[in-house]
Parts: C-alpha cells; structure tokens; sequence
C-alpha cells in the first residue's frame, strides 16, 4: 500500500490490519511516535490524518492509505506545531519526554483548530494523553503561551 | 567493556572517591586516562575529545565541553543539573555543554552514596554536589596551567570566564588549550568557588534535552534500530514460579511476519519482523502453564499473612525514653492499623530490552538504572567475560524505580541466545504491568499515648513487610532492620519523648518486590501523618497548629510546615464537600516538604484534587526549576496512586493489565499546584521522591475533612466506595 507521511510516499508491502503504529516504528523506522498501550488508552502514538490527531496504534495502515499523515518529525513544518513546540520550549515542559510526542500532536491539532482554547477545551483535547511524569500544568500552560495568551505569572516563590 | 585507544589521551591518573557499600568508607582507585569511553552515539563522540582530565568532562579542540553523566536520565533532569554542577567550577556556559551517557564502569562511575553505578534513592545532586564541582574545578584550573605556560606568567593572574582565559588583554578559549591542557599534571587539590560567586547553580536552567524531546529525535531504548534487527514479544508465566507446561504454536507459525518461537522453561517469545506480527503470534500461542506454590494465592492470604506477622513484636530500628515523658499522667492510648498495596510503576515506556548475542560477545541496548548489574547479568547468562559485553544505555521512559532491576533485561538476553541477529524485546503494556516488580504491600500497626493536654508522650510504630534490600542489597540489611522499610519512620522529627520504631520483615512470594518512587518513605509517611492527624483528631486541635507546638527541636521542618500553611490559607472555612489536609515528611533524602491539599469529593466518591501548596527546603539547590518540576512530577505520580493505585491479585494472577483498571491521572484532573522553595545553605538534598511520598497522607486527611471517614487502606477511591 501506498502512504503518504510527511510530504513523502512509502511503498509498504504490510498486512492490511496492521496498525499505523508499527508500521512507522518498525516498518518505515519513525521511531518518534510512541508505542504506550496498543488499545487507545494513553496517546502516545498520536499522529495526525488530514490534520485530525487520532491513535495510531488502533489505526489499521491500511485505512490510511492515500491520506495525508503528519507525525512529530514534520509537525514543526506547520503554522500550529511551531508555536507548540516553541512553547514546549519556552517552558521547558518534558520531563522523561517519552509521552511528549503524543502531547505534542495532539496540542498541535488543537490549536490548528481552535485558535484560543479555554481550560475545557485544552481537557477534552488532551484527556486522552497521559504523563506518568505529571507535566499537565506545564503542558496547559504551554498550549495558552503558544496561543499568544499572556502569560500567567506562577504562583509560589 | 573499555578499550585502549591507540591514538589515546595522555597517560594521566585520576583518583576517584568510591564509598563502599553501605556508605561511609572512602577508598581511591587509579585509574589509567587512557580509557576510551564508549558507549552512547554522544558518548563515543566525545571519546577523541582532546582533553579529559577526569572521568565526567571532555573538551574538544572546538570548545565544546561534553559532561559524561553517570547517572541516568529518566525525566528528573540529572542531563540538566549534572553538567550545571562541572559548567559552574569549568565557567562555561550551559549552551557549551552537551551531556553524554556514562558507559557502565563500577570503578569510574560509582554512586559514592550507594557504591555502585545507581540512579536512584533521589541521590544524584546528594552523591555528586561535590565530585563533579571538583572535576570541572580540575579541567578549568589545567586549562588556566596551559595559558599561563602559553604566556610564561603566573596561574594566579590569569582569569577563566565563559570558555575562555585572559590575561592583560590575552585571550585564549579552552578549545585552544585542550591539547596543552591534556599534557600538564592533574592537580589533586583544587579551590572550588565560594557559593556567592556561583553564576549557574542555583539560577533557573532550561534542560539541556528539551529540544530532542519535542520534536521526536529522543532516543530511548525502544527506537534502537539495527541492520537486521528482529522484534519479539513475550509472555512469561502469569504466575511467579510458574512454569511452561505445553505450547501449541501452529496458528503463530502461519502469521506473516512471525520468524520464530522461543520457548524457555517459564516464558514463551514471538520473534518477528515487526511487533505486529509479534503480537498477534504471541495471541495465537495456546500456552498451558503449571502455575506452582503461587498459583492460590490471592491478596486477601498476603492480607492475612501480613497481619498474622504484625502481632508479633519486631526488631528495634529506633527507640527513645527522655526523662520528660515519665511526667505524662491520665495518658489515654490511642491505636490504628494502615494498609497499603501492591503497586505498579506502569512508565510510559513499556520495558524493552535488544540484545545481540555473538560466539565472540554481547551487545545489550536498553534504558536502566544500574547498567554495571546489566553488564554482570550479560556476562554472567552468556559466559562470556564482561569486557565483552558492550551495554548502550537510553535515555528512559519513566523510571520510578522499575529500572532498578534487571529482570526484563534477563530475560531478553534468554531470549537472545535463541535467535541469530539481533533482537528487540518489547512487553506488551498487560505483559509489562503483569509481570512488574512491585512497590510491596505494608502493614502498620500504630499505638500512642496523649497526656490530658493531648500531646503524644508515648509513640509505637511497628512496620510489616519486606526486605527489598535484603535482596537488593544483601550487605544493606544489617541486624534484622531494612533502612529503606523504616525510612521516614525513624527520622521522626516531632518531639515525642517514647518512641519505639519496630521492623517485621514478612515476605509474600507471590509477587516480585522492589523499589517504587517514594520507596519506604511513601508508605511510612501515608502511615504516620495520617495517623498524626488522627492524634489532632482526638486532641480536638488543628492539624497544623498540632504538629508545630511538636516541632521545637526541627525548625526546618518548622519552617516548611509554615510556608505551606500560611501560602494555603491555612484554617479559611471551605464549602461543604470540600476538604483540606496536610502533611510533613523529613527521612533520608533529607529534604523537608510539607503539602496542604484541597480536596472536593461529590456524592459520586469521585475524589477531586483542586489544589496543592507544596513547601520544600531541600538544601543547596542546583536547578530551580528543575526542583519545583520534580515535586509537581512527584505529587501527581503520588495522586494517582493514593486515589486508584492498587495491584491485587487472584490465583497468583495480577488482575490489572493496563490504564483502563489501573487508572492514573489525567489533564482534566490535574490539579492547580504551588510550589514555594524554602531557600536554605544548607547541603543539597534529594528531590526525585520527597513530593510522591508526602502525598498520601495530606490527600487521605483532606478527605478526611471533606467526609468524616478516615483512610486507613489505599487507595482512598476504594476506601470510600467501600466505606
């Protein structure tokens, strides 16, 4: 089957229930997308199909096919995943940084759809990626800096 | 593993200061700069750096100083505060500095606090403070040598700054100096800086692993790709002890992709070309296993067996009489028994492990925290001596203690040995959260006595469970006590003139045991500010003002349990259904950290965490940020675990397998955090830990305020559905 990642094409002769997961990491060798769980339950494998963030480790490659994926390596070339990971940047948001790559997207898809998230879309966009290192305030305010929010001052000394 | 480079460094000597285990003892070892240090892809190239005059800093010919970092980098940011600690004493600045794995080496790379080559214990700023200051103390003192030589003038007049030496208008940068440099006698003493002048320790630093970790090019263990490299998956014995009976592996043969079978004594492995074909091969198996002893065993018998041996008295780890205690009259006695769980470590990363075994060596690439004990297990399953094992260590996944064994690497060479080429071994999230070393479940037997006034002027604290270190460790557990099972316990800082700490070692083989963030600490902490509460409780006084009037003799402690409360509006009135509790924990990190959390717990039981105010003294502080990163990082690894944690088992089986039945916290729940520095001069503290284990007591007593019911069992959502 034919896949288009990043701007470029992938011939790859895969089994047509195989998830997109697997075949980046094993197959194409990018290893930037995150196996977490295998069941949709933590977002680490987050990329994106036509701009949408969606799971690829419950993604069959086939269903992709012909269709537009952008993974982490390329996310930085769009308007929205700069200003993330500028943000990401700025506030120094990872910690063992292997959820980051899913957080990353999906932040990055959010923004491309939602030019100034409230506190309750930022929930239901990021609910579904989890950080056993527990980054949430920083990813939160990181999404609002990339926003062009001002900045809240942190409280504490 | 290390090889002698024929186009080497300069032979220098280079002493380095190893505490023998236990601590305490310091003996110096020589040993011969001309050492290649390889490992890592950054590591190797720092390898033909000119000048390395120690086994930490390298600068090349270009300027560029790279930092070999012994400890492992799982998230706390030792890649950041590290080389922060050589940058300060070489007067580089951060952005000339890269970092590198270390490469496992006993002899180099000790932990001086634990003896060997560890990441954990919250130890790397403790055991490191003061070797790596000296070791860029030493580069920049050679490099000032060489100019001062260059220029034929006195050390003494010339200046380091910025990567460079000057001199009356000269000026000369460290890349110019490195092969000079490398050619001069390493001083053995050297001045290192008057904290006052310090430019970099203590001054928010951005980490130095950002970048990679934003836009995919991090590497950890799990992305190694090599020419020819295949995947497996496996599934070993669901239950420990048990072992392979049959496998029925046609339906796995027949799926593309699948290369191989591994079939050993107690685990089964699918090899393929990718972890698809691995996973579903590994889904067609039909394993049948003799489950062994364990295969009855149930969390209500480790219960029982635990409590059985909490009736019994244990060995002393502590005990007091001041004279001032024999004034107690009318002391009423005041008794509890806490409980707390089997835990998973569930990292991002599931454990991963790739392995290349040859006739003639090994290769081993993974993500750990003791890689000198990967390298011995290699060597030791391969027969092969040591130096022909070659270990690549990655940045990890999540640590929190997980990666503190070897277990999943063993078995991943076990597995190796069977297949030509090399191999990756991934476990499946269920494989990895079922087949975890666990934080053990404890059992707390508490009594007190209270004078009229309320003051506990008798405290009886026994606590049941296992030896980690017996196993861990074995010359760690000394006279019947486990240091870490009492940490936190016996460094009670409240003035209470009886005290007795008792230690019952009880092991449950049904499950492995091991070391989880917090480690003993977290348990005991859970267990005695808890039960402190409880006393203020029955003192009809106010939790805070309670434990201060027994804070005389600890003003750090003191002044952190202060900071919290006041930052925290400390006894404002709160709206029905809501709560707010607090704790304090001191142990051997070191570090003081006291939590105020404000809770809100709807009819549902749902418990929701609406705001933390942490205040912490941990001594010198290398890296702000970093700090007040960790104790966030700590607290939420500590929520999930209070309000959900919980690993049970039936028939020797763990019944959970991954985040939908062993939830952890999630953005929607994540709670509006403070963190104040209580800033102090003191030496440096640990600070991976202390914010996961001061946090289930100031959870459960915030509950306690918003419901009336006290937690003696965690986690606390369970308690309250039961309750």
């Amino acid at each position: 089957m034919e896949l288009m990642i990043n701007g470029e094409e992938h011939e790859v002769d895969v089994p047509s229930d195989m998830p997109l997961l697997w075949v980046l990491r094993d197959v194409i060798g990018l290893t930037g997308t995150k196996f977490g769980c295998g069941i949709a339950a933590c977002g680490a494998c987050t990329v994106h199909l036509e701009g949408q963030p969606i799971r690829s480790c419950i993604t069959p490659a086939s269903a992709t096919a012909g269709k537009r994926i952008t993974t982490i390596e390329a996310i930085g070339a769009s308007a929205a995943g700069k200003k993330i990971q500028d943000a990401w940047l700025a506030l120094d948001v990872p910690q063992c940084g292997y959820c980051q790559s899913g957080q990353v997207m999906s932040a990055s898809a959010l923004l491309a759809q939602n030019a100034s998230p409230s506190d309750g879309d930022i929930d239901t966009a990021m609910a579904g990626n989890i950080c056993r290192c527990g980054t949430y305030a920083r990813i939160r305010a990181a999404i609002k800096q990339a926003a062009g929010a001002p900045a809240v001052a942190a409280k504490g000394a | 593993m290390s090889k002698i480079s024929p186009d080497g460094f300069s032979r220098r000597d280079f002493v380095v200061a190893m505490a023998a285990a236990g601590g305490g003892l310091l003996i110096g070892c020589r040993v011969d700069g001309r050492r290649r240090i390889p490992g890592t892809t950054q590591a190797a190239a720092a390898d033909s750096a000119a000048f390395a005059p120690n086994a930490w800093v390298r600068v090349g010919t270009d300027g560029r100083v790279t930092v070999v970092v012994s400890q492992v980098e799982m998230g706390q940011g030792v890649y950041t505060s590290m080389p922060m600690l050589v940058a300060e004493e070489l007067d580089v600045g951060l952005d000339q500095v890269q970092a590198a794995h270390a490469p496992p080496d006993d002899k180099l790379y000790a932990n001086p606090l634990i003896g060997f080559q560890v990441t954990g214990a919250s130890s790397s700023v403790r055991a490191l403070y003061q070797p790596l200051r000296k070791a860029g103390a030493t580069a920049r003192a050679m490099l000032i040598a060489a100019a001062a030589q260059r220029w034929n003038v006195d050390p003494a007049s010339c200046k380091a700054e910025n990567g460079t030496v000057t001199h009356a208008g000269k000026k000369l940068s460290y890349g110019e100096l490195a092969d000079a440099a490398a050619k001069l006698p390493v001083p053995t003493e050297v001045k290192l800086k008057d904290p006052k002048d310090f430019i970099l320790i203590g001054t928010p630093a951005k980490r130095l692993d950002t970048p990679e970790k934003v836009n995919g090019t991090a590497k950890y263990s799990i992305d190694v790709r090599l020419p020819g490299l295949k995947i497996a998956t496996l599934a070993a014995s669901p239950v420990v002890g048990g072992k392979v009976v049959s496998v029925d592996d046609s339906k796995a043969k027949a799926i593309p992709g699948v290369r191989q079978i591994v079939k050993l004594d107690d685990l089964v492995a699918v090899v393929g070309d990718h972890m698809w074909a691995a996973k579903q091969g590994l889904a067609a198996l039909v394993i049948r296993w003799d489950d062994g002893p364990n295969g009855k065993v149930s969390t209500d018998d480790v219960v029982k067996g635990l409590d059985a041996a909490s009736r019994k008295p244990g060995v002393v780890a502590r005990k007091q009489t001041l004279p001032y205690g024999a004034r107690a009259t009318g002391a009423r006695k005041i008794e509890a028994v806490y409980q707390a769980p089997f835990l998973a470590h569930a990292t991002m990363e599931p454990v991963n492990c790739t392995v290349h075994v040859r006739k003639d060596g090994c290769e081993v690439w993974t993500r750990s925290q003791v890689l000198s004990r990967v390298q011995a297990t290699a060597a030791k399953l391969t027969g092969l001596p040591p130096e022909k094992v070659v270990v690549h260590n990655h940045l990890l996944g999540g640590g929190f203690g997980r990666s503190l064994e070897v277990d999943y690497e063993t078995k991943a060479i076990r597995i190796a040995k069977e297949v030509e080429g090399p191999v990756k071994v991934v476990y499946t999230r269920e494989e990895d959260m079922q087949h975890d070393v666990y934080r053990p479940y404890y059992y707390d037997r508490f009594s007190a006595q209270v004078n009229a006034s309320g003051k506990p002027v008798a405290w009886n604290h026994r606590i049941v469970g296992p030896s980690i270190l017996a196993r861990w460790a074995p010359p760690a557990f000394k006279d019947g006590i486990d240091g870490d099972a009492v940490d936190g316990a016996v460094q009670l800082v409240y003035d209470i003139p009886t005290m007795q700490i008792e230690y019952v070692r009880h092991e449950e083989p049904v499950l492995n045991v091991g070391f989880w963030r917090g480690v003993g600490v977290t348990h005991n902490n859970f267990v005695i500010e808890s039960f402190m509460d409880e006393l203020a409780l029955a003192a009809k006084q106010d939790p805070v003002a309670y434990r201060l009037a027994l804070l005389d003799k600890s003003p750090r402690a003191k002044a952190v349990l202060e900071t919290a409360a006041k930052a925290a509006g400390w006894g404002e009135k709160l709206p029905a259904g809501q709560g707010r509790g607090v704790s304090l924990m001191y142990s051997g990190w070191d570090t003081y950290l006291a939590q105020v959390f404000d809770v809100e717990v709807p009819k549902s039981g749902d418990v929701r965490v609406r705001r933390v105010v942490s205040a912490v003294d941990c001594g010198t502080v290398v890296n702000p940020d970093t700090v007040k990163a960790q104790i966030e990082s700590g607290l939420v690894y500590g929520i999930s675990a209070a309000l959900w944690g919980e690993i049970t088992v039936k028939n020797g089986r763990v019944e959970q397998s991954s985040f939908p039945n062993y939830r952890v916290l999630r953005m929607n729940e994540m709670p509006e955090i403070q963190v104040h520095l209580v800033r102090s001069s003191e030496a440096p503290g640990g600070i991976g830990e202390p914010g996961t284990a001061g946090t289930a007591a100031a959870l459960a007593n915030a509950v306690f305020a918003a419901t009336g019911k006290r937690i003696r069992r965690l986690p606390i959502g369970k308690a309250l559905a039961s309750s």
